[in-house]
């Protein structure tokens, strides 16, 4: 070992930065199937898929900025960015992605409601709703031909940006020659494809959770085919995970046998049992399951329920043995270390459950304001008095 | 003075950078030193290291390196065959400052590896930097400005000899600057300054005169980790192959 390599540099926060994109960018190909697949069963998820993504891109940065030494030169990445640093180019691809992709698509797709409603309401929230019309109250068939075409041409750009949006959170990690744990031009394209299949199982947890504290019936059609879908993003994210192992293991270059240990002993419960057993192997099987057999309704609600739970503990594990596996082992393939987690500290357990929090209750705001729901659908009193 | 919205909207740039500017300041100046007449790079003989711990201490004390944390340090090899299989131990206590145990088992092969940065000429830290606050000079020192240090941490990550750490209380990265303080007024570096044996020797690679050239032409000399070609300048004369 090192001596400087003793202590870890990258903690629990950025364990979390690629978790909560990769749910973004999931959850928004998700919400993509419908707009631009055409996949119309998975409708009813279309909206709060789109919020979801919304709700983890706000939180996204926050782990980033509190691990910073210095938070409060953050700015200088925009300002002086290092071009031929992948980092640098961050700020960019999220302000992109957050400004260009999602907020306009949301605004564009909730701008019918958002105007009934500034129209509807009293008091404070009349006052909100007014400001998001951004004074555009113009409803009529004609402009809301014109929002569905432009949403749809966003949604079009939209999947290479979440692509790009994740696929650069894998390049970071990928990039670094110095870290042959990390150093794999698979590791972008494995970090879109778990980020699809988080983002789809959380999409899916929320959908059905969020019906039942509503009371409302859950559309099967719908779950069945996000679960469809889970499953096959689930098979290739699987798959290429595979291939970079047996790659390794084939190749095995100098670092292997060093690699190879720290799977075997300190990444074992992590990486062998949490990541591949029960978060992989096991929701592959329990979706599997479903999609060879004929099963009740009940039955496939709680298998999706488990499966789901399961995928969301096991793309954790991967994001974090990728962040913390690739700084326990000695880049001198001599020597392990250990991650000490601080619980009160500003790279402690507590602000990473704060964080991991957050995006929920934004959620619970956005989804009061804005409703998702089919069945809440607002209707213009006067239409002709909404047109000017 | 008539400014109109568009007029403001268009100066507001230029302004920044003029702004920034100013805060840069003026850089120290040093007249008898001509950066581009140097290409600054060291030589280390580990032949000659007797793992005293002396360049560690030394460049803690020149370069005020916070406890637990090194810009230099040495590590000591063991390499031993047990029934024909070759078994390897590496020791740096306290980065070796304080010297080593002393260990006279026979059958060892035992040697004594000083580390610290290599001053690459591609430098994969400096590619990574987000803002560009550590950078190449001129004449080949890998630095990093403090002010302008983010505390990311992502070129700790692509070092790939362990030569950066984050200063705990002042949470920017730090590593070697070979004494650019000294260097630049013609001094050596702190560590070749207090080698009692003369491993470490600091070596200008554009000066005509500078021994070095000599010595790259008679001796076989190594750098580490070659397949990561990063123009590595630490260069090493009888370097073992199990040093990584």
């Amino acid at each position: 070992m090192y001596p400087n390599e003793i202590e870890l540099q990258w903690s629990v926060l950025i364990v979390l930065y690629p978790f909560l994109t990769g749910l973004v960018a999931g959850a928004f190909i998700l919400a993509s199937l419908e707009r631009v697949f055409r996949v119309d069963a998975v409708k009813p998820t279309y909206r709060l898929a789109l919020l979801t993504a919304l709700a983890f891109l706000l939180v996204a940065p926050l782990p980033l900025q509190l691990h910073l030494g210095h938070p409060e030169r953050s700015l200088e990445m925009y300002l002086t960015p290092h071009r031929s640093s992948a980092m640098a180019m961050f700020g960019f691809v999220y302000l992109w992605y957050l400004m260009a992709v999602l907020v306009m698509e949301i605004w564009l797709d909730y701008r019918r409601d958002i105007v009934v409603l500034s129209q509807t309401t009293t008091g404070i929230k009349r006052l909100i709703y007014r400001v998001l019309t951004l004074g555009s109250s113009n409803i009529s068939d004609g402009a809301l031909a014109v929002d569905n075409r432009v949403g749809w041409i966003i949604t079009v750009i939209g999947i290479p940006s979440a692509f790009l949006l994740h696929g650069y959170v894998g390049f970071i990690f990928g990039s670094i020659k110095a870290n042959p744990w990390w150093s794999t031009p698979l590791m972008p394209v494995v970090f879109i494809f778990s980020a699809m299949v988080s983002g789809i199982a959380m999409v899916l947890l929320l959908y059905m959770g969020l019906n039942r504290l509503r009371g409302k019936p859950i559309d099967m059609r719908c779950v069945d085919t996000v679960a469809k879908y889970l499953f096959y993003a689930f098979i290739i994210d699987f798959s290429l995970e595979m291939l970079d192992l047996i790659h390794r293991i084939y190749e095995s270059d100098e670092s292997f046998r060093s690699l190879d240990f720290m799977v075997h002993s300190r990444l074992f419960l992590s990486q062998v049992v949490v990541q591949i057993l029960l978060g992989t192997v096991a929701p592959i099987l329990l979706l599997g399951l479903t999609q060879v057999s004929r099963l009740s309704e009940i039955a496939r609600k709680r298998i999706y329920t488990l499966a789901g739970c399961l995928t969301m503990m096991g793309i954790f594990a991967m994001r974090w043995n990728v962040v913390i596996g690739g700084q326990l082992f000695s880049k001198s393939f001599l020597g392990y270390t250990t991650y000490k987690m601080g619980f009160a500290t500003r790279e402690g357990l507590l602000p990473a459950v704060v964080l991991t929090v957050l995006p929920f209750i934004i959620l619970f705001v956005l989804v009061k304001l804005l409703p998702p729901w089919a069945d809440e659908q607002t209707e213009p009193i006067a239409r002709s008095a909404a047109v000017h | 003075v008539n400014l109109t919205r568009r007029h403001f909207l268009v100066l507001l740039p230029a302004a920044a950078l003029a702004w920034e500017s100013i805060l840069a300041g003026t850089p120290e100046a040093a007249p008898n030193y001509q950066i581009s007449e140097h290409w600054w790079g060291m030589l280390v003989d580990i032949e000659k290291c007797i793992g005293c711990g002396n360049c560690v201490r030394a460049c803690a004390q020149e370069n005020n390196v916070p406890e637990g944390y090194y810009r230099t340090w040495v590590e000591r090899y063991r390499i031993k065959e047990v029934n024909g299989v070759e078994t390897l131990e590496v020791d740096s206590p306290d980065g070796g400052m304080h010297g080593f145990p002393s260990s006279d088992e026979p059958g060892v092969k035992q040697f004594f590896v000083p580390k610290m940065c290599n001053h690459c000429a591609d430098s994969p830290c400096t590619q990574v930097c987000p803002v560009g606050a550590t950078f190449i000079s001129p004449d080949g020192v890998v630095l990093v400005d403090e002010k302008y240090c983010l505390g990311c941490r992502y070129c700790v990550q692509a070092c790939p000899y362990g030569c950066r750490f984050l200063h705990p209380q002042k949470n920017v990265a730090q590593k070697c600057t070979l004494c650019y303080h000294r260097i630049s007024k013609g001094l050596t570096t702190a560590c070749c300054e207090n080698c009692p044996t003369g491993a470490r020797q600091l070596a200008d690679l554009k000066d005509p005169k500078d021994p070095i050239h000599e010595y790259l032409r008679t001796h076989s000399v190594q750098v580490l980790k070659p397949h990561m070609a990063t123009g590595a300048k630490l260069f090493y004369h009888n370097l073992d192959g199990a040093v990584r």
